[in-house]
């Protein structure tokens, strides 16, 4: 059953690595769940899950594999023994239960724990030991406006309860793209390099100078450490791309508040790059540049970012003459046009912000894919995206 | 219900913190395994402070290292102060041939060489650059580490408790995490909320707490807002009630000392307008929906 979390959760996609394992299983060796069910979830969530993200399908897969288990591991063997056969609560009568009087917490638990000291053998009902049926506050199974559970059914909020409330759904990232996560993830867009104005003291090299020098002080600089990301954004508008407004805006509003990147030019197209793209999201023709002049303007060092769900009609991606617009009217087909950007620039991404099953079932965005690695418009897919950029070379 | 085991130092939450069973368990857990313990939440959910509390409930003493964008991981550990040497070589203070002297230890460092042990807490770790987890790793992995101008070992006697907080400016490293204990602290609901006021201002007025916190989870659920008012800034907007003698009344039909809740024009500015438009504020718990129904 334990493995089954173990590998639910690898199912699930959180990352749960045999060292995590290894951690929950000595924290269980040393007792730290305290033998119940919510100590178990409890603990087992500080092991097994770094990240709130995957809360979620940690609940999911808990609530999964330990459902039926509501009733719980008690606090020693024996008491566990006593309460694995519950007798059915006999009816109190409303005397009985005005006489029970209302305890405070911390009272209850006192008197719990001296209760469990004094008690030496199992018993059923009776008015002030621990057992089953009784109308003592512990014990399950019993009536007492107050009482503390031991086993069976819980009045409080128990692990299931929490597990099947799915409480962290909003912190998955693999669905909303909010501004916070899309910053976060382009922060990691850059590649530190040194150049430019030596101003920054090199206090390694001013050392070893002043020694060659005889005492004599000699100081050394050298250019700070600045992030070389240039970033070409080239951006789908209009038509099947409105409903996606809010994640794009927002991740144009990241882009923006990057600071640090060493450039960044923003361009908008229409459902596939033709000969011109547009620094007006309008696509007004003042505003048209021809394709042609970015690949002379921006060398193979820029990143390209292309953003659009990819899904058109195949005769405007493979055709020429295929823009939908017919007053653009250019030979070269989009499918050449975008090849020409994979084949000019050194690396580039596709964001596509349609949900990820529906990929295979267009066949434009399968083209598209083919010439561009392609991530979803999320958090998740963004992180993926930056990695891509600027993280270490795949070998194909 | 735990069974006190007495080969463990146990936190139990302190007069000053309310923590729940799951934060409880955590921590322990954290200290058995003698791991880290990463903290993350919303700001103003009280990381810090928990740091504070588990020193003070575990009786220890306790070192803060609070992360900057420019810490380095060998901060930690020590400092070699070169300038200082040279200066002093250069102008003949002091005795130059001793590297020990130039050795300042960091927070890490001190707490490794301490005699008895300590609760270290590392501030606002995601603040640093995105390697600065991972050049530390070995160190709180073996709780150990060599100064390398001398060639001394500092090892911990006493392996301390090390809690560390962030805010999710930057994703942590997979190879960090899986080092640390991880606990997720979540927005507290209105009843833990009364509790946790309850430590800072006892004996306020329950019929003007409920006001209080009715506003305050009411301009949380705003999704115009930009910045969500947290706990910490409730708790110094009914110290600032408290102190300007402010009525029931008053609260009920307008929002005092906006400024220690809000703290971007932007939102000022958003309520205004909601306000000038005739927006009510609410009253009853019922006003905010359906998640608050008593």
């Amino acid at each position: 059953m334990f493995l089954e979390l173990f590998y639910g959760l690898r199912d699930e996609g959180v990352p749960v690595a045999i060292q995590e394992w290894m951690m929950l299983v000595r924290a269980l060796v040393m007792g730290q769940h305290g033998s119940s069910l919510d100590g178990f979830y409890h603990v087992s969530r500080a092991c097994l899950v770094k990240s709130e993200t995957y809360f979620d399908a940690f609940d999911r897969v808990f609530a999964r594999v330990f459902r039926g288990v509501e009733g719980e591991l008690s606090v020693t063997d024996e008491l566990l023994e006593w309460l694995s056969d519950p007798k059915n609560a006999r009816e109190l009568s409303d005397e009985q239960r005005a006489a029970l009087e209302e305890l405070s917490r911390d009272e209850l638990l006192r008197r719990y724990l001296e209760t469990l000291e004094r008690q030496t053998e199992r018993h059923d009902g009776g008015g002030r030991w621990i057992g089953t049926g009784g109308h003592s506050p512990f014990g399950h199974g019993g009536e007492h406006p107050t009482g503390i559970r031991v086993g069976g059914e819980g009045r409080r909020r128990s692990a299931m309860k929490v597990a099947e409330e799915r409480h962290f759904r909003d912190y998955r990232t693999d669905e909303a793209l909010d501004l916070r996560g899309t910053v976060v993830a382009l922060k990691r867009l850059r590649q530190l390099t040194r150049q430019g104005r030596p101003d920054e003291l090199d206090v390694d090299e001013t050392i070893g100078e002043t020694c060659r020098n005889a005492g004599e002080i000699e100081l050394v600089f050298r250019p700070e450490r600045k992030n070389n990301v240039r970033l070409l954004l080239l951006m789908d508008v209009g038509g099947s791309m409105d409903p996606y407004y809010q994640p794009v805006s927002r991740l144009l509003t990241a882009l923006h508040a990057t600071r640090g990147l060493r450039d960044f030019r923003a361009f908008y197209f229409h459902n596939c790059v033709y000969e011109s793209v547009y620094s007006d999201a309008r696509l007004l023709r003042g505003s048209a540049i021809p394709t042609g002049d970015l690949f002379r303007q921006l060398d193979e060092r820029w990143k390209v970012v292309l953003v659009g769900d990819a899904a058109m009609h195949p005769h405007e991606l493979m055709s020429a003459f295929g823009n939908i617009d017919p007053r653009k009217e250019a030979e070269t087909p989009g499918v050449t046009w975008l090849q020409r950007i994979a084949d000019h620039f050194d690396r580039g991404v596709w964001l596509n912000p349609d949900p990820e099953k529906s990929w295979p079932h267009t066949r434009t965005t399968k083209a598209i894919a083919s010439i561009f690695p392609m991530f979803h418009l999320s958090v998740d897919g963004l992180e993926k995206a930056v990695a891509a950029l600027v993280g270490a070379r795949k070998v194909a | 219900m735990s069974t006190p085991n007495g080969s463990f130092h146990q936190f139990q939450g302190t007069k000053g913190y309310i923590a729940g069973a799951s934060l409880i368990d955590a921590v322990n857990c954290a200290i058995a395994l003698e791991r880290p313990l990463l903290i993350k939440g919303e700001p103003g959910t009280g990381k810090t402070l928990l740091a504070r509390h588990v020193a003070e409930g575990l009786a220890m003493p306790m070192e803060s290292w609070h992360i900057k964008s420019t810490s380095k991981a060998a901060d930690g550990l020590y400092v070699y102060d070169t300038i200082q040497r040279l200066n002093d070589a250069r102008f003949g203070d002091g005795d130059v041939r001793d590297v020990r002297r130039y050795i300042k230890l960091g927070p890490l460092g001190r707490v490794f060489s301490a005699a008895e042990r300590n609760v270290l807490l590392i501030d606002e770790v995601d603040k640093a650059d995105v390697e600065f987890p991972n050049d530390l790793l070995r160190e709180l992995d073996e709780m150990r580490f060599t100064v390398l101008e001398t060639g001394d070992e500092v090892v911990a006697a006493k392996r301390p408790v090390v809690i560390i907080t962030s805010n999710n400016e930057k994703e942590l490293p997979d190879a960090f995490l899986r080092r640390c204990v991880f606990y997720f602290i979540e927005f507290p609901e209105p009843d833990l909320m009364r509790r946790i006021v309850d430590v800072h201002h006892p004996n306020l007025d329950a019929t003007l707490l409920d006001q209080v916190l009715i506003k305050f989870y009411w301009l949380r659920g705003q999704s115009e807002l930009r910045k969500k008012p947290s706990t910490s800034e409730l708790i110094d907007w009914i110290a600032a009630l408290l102190r300007s003698g402010v009525t029931q009344q008053q609260v009920e039909q307008h929002l005092p000392f906006l400024g220690t809740l809000l703290k971007t024009e932007q939102d000022t500015d958003a309520l205004g307008r909601y306000r000038e438009a005739g927006g009510a504020l609410p009253r009853k718990w019922s006003d905010l929906g359906p998640q608050y129904q008593q």
